[in-house]
């Protein structure tokens, strides 16, 4: 336990860590750069944070989901942080429904009161306080107090809505126009179209087969372009990283391992539980290793998702970050091209991930209704 | 791997859930089956114009084919019947000429017989005339030689002359 | 001197990144050979990668 601990300590912050790393790298690349800036730094540290720290904190602080749509904040000149953005209703239950604006945190800065309790937002995350906001520490500096069950309307929570009514007016269009157009996609739409044919005729009915494919297509079809354009939605400069969140990667792959095992038929269990094919002690080895891939399935695809996008993010804040530790004729322009050259790969990957996940869920969804004869091919 | 669940936000994951759930309901009420719907009706559709432009094609070479055939059979039947028509004519020149041959050698035999007959007759009539002329000459010369008595006897004696017994 | 544990993750992701490699070279090997094989290529060139990938995310993520 105490091994645990520690290690839990050891990796408090990975996000800050895997930041670290890459910033670590990419600082070794520019280190001659880095060296002239040398005395700047030292100036800076004086002051109390560097800059490396306050770009780090800033990467850390957007890839979190967060209480208030900020794409940006600044220091004034009385030395007050100035926050660009709107702040999102916080809903939180916590004994009875408490909702209040996010405002009332100032960016946790203070106490919010809500129906006689008092919440203060700590590395935002809601904890219930007392009136003065103390929170206290258990020994791995893990807030001790109270968490409610917090259902606000964060970030990425509002990121989630624009995008579905984004989806639903744009695929709505496309299945109008079908009708008032005579069976032809018009405007948007014809550049749609094409995407959810491939969907169909390279996704589903390869993976599937043409006999089951029907029945999943909606989940194919709204998950490809919910992940694609949540992607999307996280190289521009809105700062949001949706499909970048633990929760959001664990809710799609929970639903499409849902999928999978509810419509799954008799033959899918069958080579989970007693594999065809292989002698009786295999079988018994088999099963629990099945078992297990059944679970494995869904959690790389989580994992896949979640790391490719953040690992995306976290390179991508680094380089720009880059540019401003460097301020030098040469390091400045070269990772700004290094910034571009990477927000160019994001744009692949942002489709690549999208793609892969969606290819995945119908591979997975035609291991479920296969049917096959043949047995020897196991 | 603490810090992922520690990360992990049950609030986000409730939201995602619910509004994933709606909108994969509604896209797929609103949407995907309507598109998927109308991709599939224009698929089949094409499908259906290019089967029926194929069997349009096939037909037309069928038409085409049987107007050929037709053609060569018509031209066929033209040359029978050409064929057919010469053999009759030639048969009914050559009917008509044997015909005309037997009519013409029956009307010569038939012209033959008449006038054999008639020849026959104007002979029969020709000596039943010199019959008769005969005898009316020898009449009037009988007459004449017997009107005078003394002739009578003189024939008598002629002829009784000529007549000498043997 | 104890190793620390990202240690062992690097040296994880260096193999998966070797194997990744090489299961899309031969991808590409057996599409160029087979273009017409191609869409049962990339899917069993993505079912193998993402197998392996998933030890690189078991192995960065259990530090």
């Amino acid at each position: 336990m105490h091994r645990f601990l520690d290690h839990h300590f050891y990796l408090c912050d990975m996000h800050r860590r895997l930041s670290e790393k890459v910033l670590a790298v990419l600082l070794l690349i520019f280190s001659y750069t880095a060296y002239a800036q040398h005395d700047e730094s030292h100036a800076e540290e004086a002051t109390g944070k560097t800059k490396k720290e306050e770009i780090k904190e800033y990467i850390q602080h957007h890839l979190k989901d967060s209480h208030d749509f900020s794409i940006g904040s600044y220091t004034n000149k009385e030395g007050e942080h100035v926050y660009i953005g709107f702040p999102l209703p916080v809903i939180l239950w916590d004994e009875g429904l408490k909702v209040f604006s996010s405002s009332q945190f100032h960016h946790g800065e203070t106490v919010a009161q809500a129906g006689g309790n008092y919440y203060k937002l700590y590395h935002n995350k809601i904890y219930r306080t007392d009136a003065a906001g103390t929170i206290s520490y258990d020994e791995e500096h893990h807030p001790t107090n109270v968490k409610p069950l917090d259902l606000s309307i964060t970030k990425s929570v509002l990121m989630i809505i624009i995008t579905g009514i984004l989806m639903f007016l744009l695929f709505r269009g496309l299945a109008r126009s079908y009708t008032t157009n005579g069976g032809i996609a018009k405007g948007i739409g014809r550049f749609f179209e094409p995407i959810v044919l491939y969907i169909r005729d390279d996704i589903a009915i390869p993976n599937i087969g043409a006999k089951h494919y029907g029945k999943y297509m909606p989940y194919l079809l709204t998950i490809f372009f919910f992940i694609w354009f949540l992607n999307i939605f996280g190289l521009t400069p809105l700062g949001v990283n949706v499909t970048g969140n633990i929760a959001i990667t664990f809710a799609l792959a929970l639903l499409t391992f849902l999928i999978t095992n509810l419509t799954a038929n008799k033959n899918y269990w069958m080579h989970i539980f007693w594999m065809p094919g292989v002698p009786w002690p295999m079988k018994i080895i088999l099963a629990p290793i099945e078992l297990l891939g059944v679970f494995i399935k869904p959690f790389s695809l989580l994992i896949r998702l979640y790391a490719n996008m953040q690992a995306g993010h976290i390179v991508l804040m680094s380089l720009i970050g880059l540019m401003f530790i460097f301020k030098s004729w040469i390091g400045s322009p070269l990772s700004f091209g290094l910034a571009f050259a990477i927000s160019l790969i994001e744009v692949l990957v942002a489709v690549l991930q999208a793609y892969i996940f969606t290819m995945l869920s119908a591979l997975y969804f035609g291991f479920a209704v296969e049917e096959h004869d043949h047995e020897e091919a196991h | 791997m603490e810090k992922l669940l520690e990360e992990f936000s049950l609030g986000l994951f409730i939201w995602q859930t619910v509004l994933f759930v709606l909108l994969l309901l509604l896209l797929r009420k609103y949407a995907w089956k309507p598109i998927l719907n109308a991709v599939n009706d224009r698929e089949e559709g094409i499908k259906n114009a290019l089967a029926s432009a194929e069997e349009a094609k096939k037909e037309m070479q069928n038409i085409t084919a049987d107007n050929d055939r037709i053609l060569k059979e018509a031209r066929a039947e033209r040359e029978n019947l050409l064929k057919e028509a010469r053999q009759i004519k030639d048969k009914i020149i050559a009917d008509a000429k044997d015909e005309a041959q037997v009519q013409a050698d029956k009307l010569i035999q038939q012209a033959k017989e008449a006038f054999e007959t008639e020849k026959q007759a104007a002979v029969a009539e020709l000596k039943k005339q010199v019959a008769t002329l005969s005898v009316d000459i020898a009449e009037k010369v009988v007459r004449e030689e017997l009107g005078n008595k003394d002739k009578q006897l003189k024939l008598v004696e002629d002829m009784l002359g000529e007549a000498t017994l043997n | 001197m104890e190793i620390p544990a990202i240690v062992g993750a690097g040296l994880v992701v260096i193999g998966v990144g070797l194997g990744i490699g090489r299961i899309g070279g031969s991808a590409m090997e057996a599409i160029a050979r087979q273009p017409e094989a191609y869409g049962k290529i990339q899917t069993a060139m993505l079912i193998a990668a993402a197998l392996i990938e998933g030890i690189g995310f078991a192995a960065l993520f259990a530090v």
